[in-house]
């Protein structure tokens, strides 16, 4: 259809053969990423936009995004949640200057336009002008103007928005992935352990299919298999929620690979590593169940991260087919002990922008781009596991990125 | 071989060559690749962080790189060298503004900023982060090592990855 070809390309179709190909033009094309902004990140879904914990006491705000718009999320007097635009309603201004901070109200530098907590307009200066002269109109009505609200759904100290209010209730559409979900966010007050942002140089969908290929970690991730973290000899599993659009990586710590898995990994894996000090790798059980790590994206713009006692919100910002930014949030539980603390900020080590095993990612998700960029005409292979999108009990899988495709055409319209 | 030097302040001349040189040495041996020479300008229980401005600024314990020992140092240099696959590039580290804030109990203060730009082969230079190094010197038997290093950098959005200590 017209609206998402390119100028001077053909029509972009998907490959009859479903979704064990995804055509690379899916990563780099200018109208289909105009179409995902549209209908996935203002379509009404929800978007992950900021922890409770960062906004304790009436009036905290922080600035977070959803798409690639800017946006506010505020705690009011009476403690309920807001999120609006930061985009003045006078004349367009990303009024709010500051990441975070606490306000009685947002007022627009260039005019003072003047906003309560929940994003309504509530001033104007010189609305009736000057000794009679100027100003608005007299039936220039303020009732009903403010910054563009966003609804807002709240989880277990999680905050979601989306400018579509037709997105249906959070639990709905969370479906099965709730008991994942829950198990992180059980209704313990969480505690914030700091920031860390990075641009990563390619497609937004390429971050989250990542966290829906258990198959890379065993081969990429050296330092992963080599220390048992996350490996396909393991005891493992990969759900989707009804849709295919959520998903969960779910795994077992594990001692020395098997001689099978030991032979498949024998180019990367090694098997005589060890820490010079393993305090790096102090690592305690803290949740029911034997599952060590449980990875899960949440549609669209959320990866959930908990491997061993490190735990994170990565949120996605596209910022362009070529670009996103991976804004990660550190936390704990308020109740953690100093000790527990300690070894959560240590095993950040693994993760972030310099971690010892996501700098694996990054790079690979930029030489991705690299490539599919280039070649937009060739068809990625997500064969493995078979051709179905059913939910499956080992790693060597790419049923969950079949899945999200699956949804992804569905809402595309492709 | 060296001789002692005395770090008590106000330092002298030497003193201050020698921490200028300290900073020299340190950047060249990452600019250079030498990694498994990096931990050996820190004490054996030095702390090591790379932290973004704002975690520093709201009083939150994450880093970016976090090391509480030279054996964890070590830890991560057979990471860049064995572990971590990364496309490659040099890193380039620009330090300047030396400035020795004060010595006490053995330790001299000391803060200096820092650049560090890198280059991919099939790009141009780019910039990685700018930020400033706050450090305490062990200065024992007339010489310099790191007893802390905290790395606060202001770029908070750092560009695909960070593959080498700072």
């Amino acid at each position: 259809m017209a609206s998402n070809q390119s100028i001077d390309t053909p029509a972009l179709r998907w490959p009859d053969s479903g979704y064990i190909r995804v055509p690379a033009w899916v990563y780099s094309d200018p109208g289909i990423y105009q179409r995902e902004l549209a209908r996935i990140f203002e379509g009404p879904h929800w978007s992950y936009a900021a922890l409770e914990a960062e906004i304790p006491n009436a009036g905290d705000f922080v600035q977070t995004s959803v798409g690639e718009k800017p946006i506010l999320v505020v705690r009011d007097e009476q403690g309920r949640i807001h999120a609006f635009a930061n985009n003045c309603a006078h004349r367009g201004v990303a009024f709010c200057r500051q990441p975070r901070g606490n306000a009685q109200s947002f007022t627009c530098p260039y005019h003072q336009w003047n906003y309560d907590l929940a994003g309504r307009l509530t001033g104007i200066p010189f609305r009736r002008g000057y000794k009679g002269r100027g100003g608005m109109s007299k039936d220039f009505q303020i009732d009903g103007l403010g910054a563009r609200p966003l609804a807002v759904a709240v989880r277990n100290g999680v905050v979601f928005a989306s400018f579509d209010p037709a997105a249906p209730p959070l639990d709905a559409y969370l479906g099965s992935m709730l008991r994942y979900f829950d198990r992180v966010f059980d209704g313990r007050p969480l505690r914030v352990l700091g920031y860390t942002r990075q641009r990563i140089g390619s497609n937004w969908k390429l971050m989250f299919e990542n966290l829906k290929d258990p198959y890379h970690a065993s081969v990429l991730h050296v330092f992963l298999m080599s220390f048992g973290l996350f490996r396909m000899d393991q005891e493992s599993a990969v759900e989707m929620d009804e849709t295919g659009r959520h998903s969960a990586l779910i795994s077992r710590r594990g001692g020395q690979a098997d001689a099978e898995a030991a032979r498949e990994m024998k180019n990367n894996l090694r098997a005589d590593m060890r820490l010079q000090d393993e305090r790096l790798l102090d690592i305690v059980r803290e949740y029911p169940g034997p599952a060590t790590v449980v990875m899960q994206t949440i549609w669209p713009n959320l990866i959930v991260q908990q491997q061993s006692n490190t735990l994170a919100m990565r949120q996605i910002v596209p910022r362009g087919p070529d670009a996103f930014d991976l804004n990660w949030t550190f936390f704990g539980y308020a109740t953690d002990t100093p000790d527990m603390t300690q070894r959560r900020i240590r095993q950040a080590n693994l993760m972030g922008p310099a971690g010892l095993v996501s700098v694996d990612d990054s790079e690979v998700l930029a030489m991705s781009q690299t490539g599919l960029k280039a070649y937009p005409d060739g068809n990625c292979i997500v064969e493995m596991g078979g051709r179905d999108v059913n939910d499956i009990d080992h790693m060597i899988t790419e049923v969950a990125i079949r899945a999200f495709y699956k949804h992804y055409v569905e809402i595309m319209e492709l | 071989m060296k001789q002692r030097i005395d770090f008590s302040f106000p330092l002298s001349v030497e003193a201050r060559l020698a921490l200028h040189d300290f900073y020299a040495d340190y950047a060249a041996a990452l600019d250079e690749g030498r990694y498994r020479e990096w931990p050996e300008f820190f004490t054996e229980n030095a702390i090591y962080r790379v932290v973004p401005r704002e975690n520093h600024e709201l009083d939150l314990p994450i880093a970016i790189i976090h090391c509480e020992s030279r054996a964890m140092m070590r830890d991560r240099v057979s990471a860049i060298e064995d572990t971590a696959m990364a496309r490659p590039r040099w890193l380039r580290r620009f330090i300047s503004g030396i400035r020795p804030l004060s010595a006490s109990d053995g330790y001299l203060h000391s803060q200096a900023n820092v650049m560090l730009v890198e280059t991919l082969h099939d790009t141009m230079t780019r910039h990685v982060l700018a930020g400033r190094y706050l450090d305490r010197f062990a200065c024992s038997e007339g010489r310099l090592l790191l007893a802390e290093r905290l790395c606060i950098y202001d770029s908070l959005l750092l560009p695909d990855s960070l593959v080498e200590p700072v």
